[in-house]
């Protein structure tokens, strides 16, 4: 890569990362980045005044409390937090019909597409990541400041947070790739986002073979806690992947789709009117 | 010249499915302005979507100064294109706007900056590019466009319909600037609706109706390449009658009307060379008060009329 390419890479990362979390279509984002700091909040007044437990909220209830939140902001916030922005990434242009700027630069379309992909995974990364860390922050600090510090510094407390954060990143790359070709496949990606979603949500009643062709079960085995039942009572029970599979899963999953993306990028026209 | 030289279509089709863009069209066009002329449908876009990659072709290929259009790290280095979509990013302001896309080009933070100032000054909107584009009037927005296509100094510069919403001071700026390019060496092409301006711009046209070419080249040649339709001569004389009486005689006389206004005669003629040279004989041997000589059809106008058959370009 040369300083040219950095320097357009750069200049893509700039523009897509202004879109992403300032502009107007970052808004929605911001909701669905408050809706689990909201739910900690309440988990926190219901345990601490609407229902309070004898002797006050234990450890072992933050955790579980954070397990349980963090299983809704993966598997529906976050999804739909990386369709609504990967999804823009192309087609957000093609409809707002300014897509052609980028392609009137002398920019290769690999380069463009990852720029934007890497935008996006950015963009949500932070969102997401900063809204998980908020609600431990919350959760944790129920427990009074010593007990949080401890949990923090010499319990499992920042190796959870670090693997929160991981897992966050990670399910933002494979959901951001999946929505991003379907941003550039399809012209109204809202269909394959309720297919990809109704795939991903009924993932636990899936037998085993089938579980292994979605992100979310690759996502579970990294998770530091999993909450027992969370996958309702019908579940078909798998044996989990290990992490040694499930990471370089993820990442080949990922390059899949760009490689995909690229290709579709390399191929398309700027027509308007036929989109 | 050779193909490094100019822009070559050869034997270029496009279809959107099976609704004709443009159908095997093979030009070469050289540095100047070249206006590309025609109804709404006929295919001006479809070939500025070709030379600039936002479309592919079906058959043929194109080659811009020796570069094709499928190689966007080299083209955009020669190429800029303003396009008649008249969209912006949201929220974006003239300048940022002019910039951020310098940036995608490869320049470092503060050469964007000098060649966006440039641009923007250029295109007398240097105070206005603080402001978002949104509020920028149609004229503006224009500007802004031109200023973003020009701002890397392509040796190439594309514009579709880059005289619209123009008030006249600016459009003769904008003409008086397109000169000063191609004085250069360079290449642009237009596309307009407006025809007399077309006329006075072009160095070549290139007319096309429904997805041809019907003709091209230096709008003179090309009207007198149109031997099935006589040029026409408007003749201004103190004694029309007379006038009109000796040069009936002439060979290569088709047809003569008196002027509306009595002043004068329209002579129409297919050999306008011969004909000139028995005028000025006739000119010569008798005082008939000649006043004006010129002739009243071979501008794009006329051309586009006798070719195509409408009453105007579009």
């Amino acid at each position: 890569m040369s300083d040219t390419h950095v320097r357009q890479f750069l200049g893509v990362l700039r523009i897509e990362l202004a879109k992403t979390l300032f502009g107007r279509r970052a808004l929605p984002l911001w909701l669905f980045a408050l809706i689990p700091i909201g739910i900690s909040l309440l988990s926190l007044i219901v345990s601490t005044v609407w229902d309070p437990k004898e002797g006050g909220v234990s450890l072992a209830d933050s955790v579980m409390a954070f397990a349980l939140i963090f299983q809704v902001l993966v598997r529906g916030l976050l999804f739909l937090g990386c369709a609504w922005i990967f999804t823009s990434l192309f087609r957000g242009e093609i409809l707002d019909r300014s897509l052609h700027y980028y392609f009137l630069a002398p920019i290769r379309r690999e380069l463009l597409t990852l720029g934007k992909f890497v935008a996006g995974w950015i963009g949500s990364t932070t969102l997401f990541v900063t809204s998980g860390l908020v609600c431990q922050g919350l959760l944790f600090g129920a427990l009074g400041p010593s007990a949080a510090l401890d949990h923090l510094l010499h319990g499992a407390g920042l190796l959870h947070w670090i693997s929160y954060a991981f897992v966050t990143a990670l399910a933002c790359m494979g959901y951001g790739a999946v929505f991003l070709l379907a941003g550039l496949r399809f012209k109204n990606p809202l269909v394959p986002a309720v297919v990809v979603f109704l795939w991903e949500t009924t993932n636990p009643l899936l037998p085993a073979l089938l579980k292994k062709l979605s992100v979310i079960f690759y996502l579970q085995a990294l998770l530091p806690v999993r909450p027992e039942g969370a996958e309702g009572p019908f579940a078909l029970l798998a044996d989990p992947v290990s992490p040694w599979l499930a990471i370089p899963g993820l990442f080949l999953f990922t390059a899949a789709m760009l490689f995909l993306a690229t290709r579709r990028a390399l191929a398309l026209e700027i027509a308007y009117a036929g989109d | 010249m050779n193909a490094a030289g100019t822009i070559v279509f050869n034997d270029v089709s496009k279809f959107y499915g099976e609704i004709l863009g443009v159908n095997r069209v093979s030009l070469s066009i050289p540095p100047g302005i070249t206006s590309l002329v025609g109804p709404n449908g006929s295919g001006k876009t479809t070939l500025m979507n070709l030379i600039t990659g936002l479309l592919w072709p079906n058959d043929g290929s194109i080659s811009v100064l020796g570069v094709s259009p499928r190689d966007a790290e080299s083209l955009f280095r020669l190429v800029g294109y303003a396009t008649q979509i008249d969209a912006f990013p949201r929220g974006a302001r003239g300048r940022d706007f002019v910039v951020s896309y310098l940036r995608v080009h490869g320049y470092a933070n503060d050469e964007a900056q000098r060649r966006a100032d440039a641009a923007l000054a250029r295109l007398g909107l240097t105070e206005a590019g603080s402001r978002r584009i949104a509020g920028y009037s149609k004229g503006m927005r224009q500007r802004v466009k031109l200023a973003q296509a020009m701002a890397h100094d392509p040796r190439v510069l594309v514009l579709d319909e880059p005289l619209n919403g123009l008030d006249p001071l600016v459009r003769a700026e904008i003409i008086a600037l397109l000169r000063e390019w191609v004085d250069q060496g360079r290449h642009v092409i237009v596309s307009s609706h407006i025809l007399h301006e077309v006329d006075l711009i072009s160095d070549q046209v290139v007319l096309l109706n429904e997805g041809y070419v019907v003709a091209e080249g230096d709008i003179r040649g090309v009207r007198s390449e149109m031997r099935r339709h006589p040029l026409q001569v408007l003749i201004r004389c103190r004694q029309p009658g007379m006038l009109a009486a000796r040069i009936f005689e002439l060979d290569t006389v088709v047809e003569v009307k008196l002027h509306v206004d009595g002043g004068g005669l329209l002579v129409a003629t297919r050999d306008p060379d011969r004909f000139y040279l028995s005028l000025n004989r006739i000119a010569v041997d008798h005082d008939l008060g000649l006043e004006t000589v010129c002739p009243a059809d071979d501008d794009v106008d006329a051309v586009y009329r006798y070719l195509i058959g409408g009453e105007e370009g579009s």
